[in-house]
């Protein structure tokens, strides 16, 4: 643990997060990860949109961004394309990055930009009092959702799978090894990692459903979650009611970067390392 | 005059662009200002630049943000559906001192409205479009050459004070095709934000309280700050208190207050002795001039005031030509928007009328005349 401390800003501690918040859980396996692969914290950006979750890199020692809601992924392609050699983690919510931020998402994964998101999902809107998300399971209760929702969830894996990403996993924060050892392998991909990390609010989804505490909250994680490949073997009778757990997809593709700094170099060759200034334009000077 | 060249406005932001340092575009296409992008896209790689197409004008402003971060000089170009899209995250780089330049080729909205036609009714958008009180700089283009000029201006002024700067251009200055002499590249005066020299006690937000610019040092040269868009004090984290917040907003304000003075740009015509005082910008000033001209050949005393900055407005110098008119008239391609500054400014020393129109059409010079005229002939 020494060793990941040094990736804090311990003067920023305390946390902002409830007692029993499962945001912290994850947190400290995103450091964990980084502290284990020796990562160079000058070269680390982390980027967040707005949520409970999206407060995680105040508290961490890197060049940190705390954007706009939804738009972490649109600031950090920003900065991973003007600095490919920087290492880029975007942290989000269910909500951050599913709803409000949908679009970008499913962008950054068609790019496959070398860009490592970790999606806390509490399948809730925990900043705001505990309103459903898109990530909110069908008949759950939420301070919009009084009758429980009526509206399907997205399976956040499968999309990002169908974008384009090259690396997706799924753990708990019960799971915390696992955790660890996905989000490791996915800042170790060249290309768009995602990593969604189921969390726990007791605050507002385990109190609104009556789970109970943040501990029942993760017996719940524990009872749901099968790893992947203890389900292949499984009958999909035995399935229902669970959620898959471990990595989901691994298969490198092109990654953005990487392509238009190939393109740079082409076309700098076809115009023969032109300077920069100004310069008379071949087209549209008629 | 070897430099001459046949160009549009668009292509000649995109070249003031580049001569300022441009390394960083992001964008979504849309009329009248996609020129812009195409060209960024050509031109970028070649000079190891950088050049993406967004999923929309939120991401296009948030990536270019990010690219700034890291020290690089960054601009997206749009229309106004996309630059109502960019609003929230202007005042983000308004709040967090991120230099971006945002060019808005201005066509007829509200909504879709008429996207190739002509209208000048971003004015107040500009202004005040991101909530909350916040500092932004306008600069308006009136024609092909300033496009060039005022976008190396745009992108000083980015670098200078740490704001966002919005080149407002429309839709006929931006398509319209002029004779321009570029000036050669070591004539060209080029800012770059002021860095700390290394890490080690940086404070990203110290600044000194009276509109100081603070230090900036980009993403990844080993620094490790936070950026926020919550109110923060000087170590660039967020704080609740009410005077860390009072503090900061007034810095910001105070800060392009204070360059007013320095940045103020504005262009006259027979203004020494005028009766009647015309104040157009973009294109609408074009025509505007034309009027003015006629009207001196009828021997009416006309002059032309043209700001080239709107926001902040050079007040001092309009309020000291308008103390001498007889009457003061404001040409928009809209239902009257900068009128209401001009007003304020004015400050009752003059009758103040608004020349509003939104059809799409250019003001004939005659339009402008004839409410020079006032009825006489
Ligand atoms: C444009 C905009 N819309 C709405 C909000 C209000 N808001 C803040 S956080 C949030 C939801 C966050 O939920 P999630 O991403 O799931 O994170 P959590 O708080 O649960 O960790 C909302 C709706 C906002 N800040 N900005
Ligand atoms: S409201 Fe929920 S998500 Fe937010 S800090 Fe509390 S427990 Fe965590």
């Amino acid at each position: 643990m020494s060793d990941s401390l040094k990736y804090f800003r311990q003067n920023r501690l305390p946390h902002i997060w409830c007692p029993g918040c499962g945001h912290g859980t994850i947190t400290g396996a995103i450091i964990r990860a980084i502290a284990k692969l020796k990562l160079d914290k000058n070269r680390i950006v982390v980027v967040s949109g707005i949520g409970c979750s999206s407060r995680a890199p105040g508290y961490l020692d890197f060049d940190t961004l705390h954007t706009t809601h939804g738009r972490a992924l649109a600031f950090a392609t920003g900065i991973k394309l003007s600095r490919p050699d920087l290492k880029v983690i975007v942290m989000t919510g269910d909500g951050d990055a599913t709803a409000i931020g949908g679009n970008h998402f499913i962008h950054a994964a068609r790019r496959n930009i070398d860009i490592t998101t970790i999606v806390m999902n509490n399948a809730i809107y925990g900043m705001t009092s505990g309103q459903y998300s898109p990530m909110t399971p069908v008949g759950m209760l939420g301070t919009t959702a009084p009758y429980g929702t009526v509206e399907r969830p997205f399976d956040l894996a499968k999309m990002a799978i169908a974008s384009g990403a090259s690396y997706v996993a799924r753990a708990t924060s019960y799971h915390v090894q696992l955790l660890e050892e996905v989000i490791e392998k996915a800042l170790l991909n060249k290309g768009f990692s995602v990593v969604e990390a189921v969390s726990q609010c007791p605050t507002y989804f385990g109190r609104k459903n009556k789970i109970g505490s943040a501990v029942d909250m993760l017996n719940m994680f524990k009872e749901h979650a099968v790893n992947v490949k203890a389900a292949a073997v499984m009958a999909p009778e035995k399935l229902e009611g669970k959620f898959l757990i471990g990595e989901l997809h691994n298969q490198s593709a092109p990654e953005f970067t990487e392509e238009y700094q190939k393109l740079i170099e082409g076309v700098r060759r076809k115009f023969d390392n032109f300077q920069g200034g100004v310069r008379e334009c071949a087209q549209n000077s008629d | 005059m070897t430099n001459a060249k046949l160009m549009q406005g668009n292509e000649a932001c995109t070249l003031g662009a580049l001569a300022a340092g441009l390394e960083f575009f992001a964008g979504y296409p849309i009329t009248p200002s996609t020129e812009i992008a195409e060209l960024c896209s050509e031109e970028l790689p070649k000079i190891g630049g950088k050049f993406i197409q967004m999923e929309d004008e939120i991401g296009s402003i948030a990536a270019i943000i990010g690219a700034s971060l890291t020290g690089r000089k960054s601009m997206t170009a749009t229309s106004g559906p996309g630059f109502s899209l960019m609003q929230e995250n202007l005042g983000y780089a308004s709040l967090t001192e991120v230099p971006i330049v945002i060019i808005n080729v201005q066509r007829v909205g509200p909504s879709t409205g008429m996207p190739t036609s002509l209208a000048q009714g971003d004015v107040m958008q500009a202004r005040w479009g991101t909530h909350g009180d916040h500092p932004v700089v306008v600069l308006a283009p009136g024609n092909v050459k300033e496009c060039f000029e005022l976008t190396v201006k745009a992108f000083n002024i980015a670098e200078d004070y740490r704001v966002p700067v919005v080149v407002l251009s429309d839709e006929v200055i931006g398509h319209m095709r002029e004779k321009v002499v570029l000036p050669e590249a070591k004539d060209i005066k080029v800012s770059t934000r002021a860095t700390p020299e290394a890490p080690g006690g940086y404070l990203p937000y110290k600044a000194d309280p009276d509109g100081g610019v603070p230090l900036m040092a980009p993403f990844g040269a080993g620094y490790r700050y936070h950026v926020t868009g919550l109110f923060h004090d000087d170590t660039g984290f967020p704080s609740n208190k009410g005077e860390v917040a009072d503090v900061l907003l007034r810095r910001l304000q105070r800060k392009v207050e204070k360059a007013e003075p320095v940045i103020r740009d504005y262009a006259v015509e027979s203004v020494d002795d005028c009766d009647v005082l015309v104040v157009a910008f973009g294109s609408s000033a074009m025509s505007a001039l034309s009027a003015v001209r006629q009207a001196r050949a009828k021997g009416v005393k006309a002059g032309l005031f043209r700001p080239k900055t709107i926001w902040p407005f050079p007040e001092e110098p309009l309020h000291d030509i308008a103390t001498r008119a007889k009457r003061v008239i404001v040409a928009e391609m809209n239902l009257g928007q900068l009128v209401l500054e001009i007003e304020r400014v004015v400050g009752g020393k003059a009758p103040v009328e608004k020349l509003g129109k939104i059809n799409g059409e250019l003001f004939k010079p005659e339009e402008i005349l004839a409410a020079i005229m006032g009825g006489q002939r």
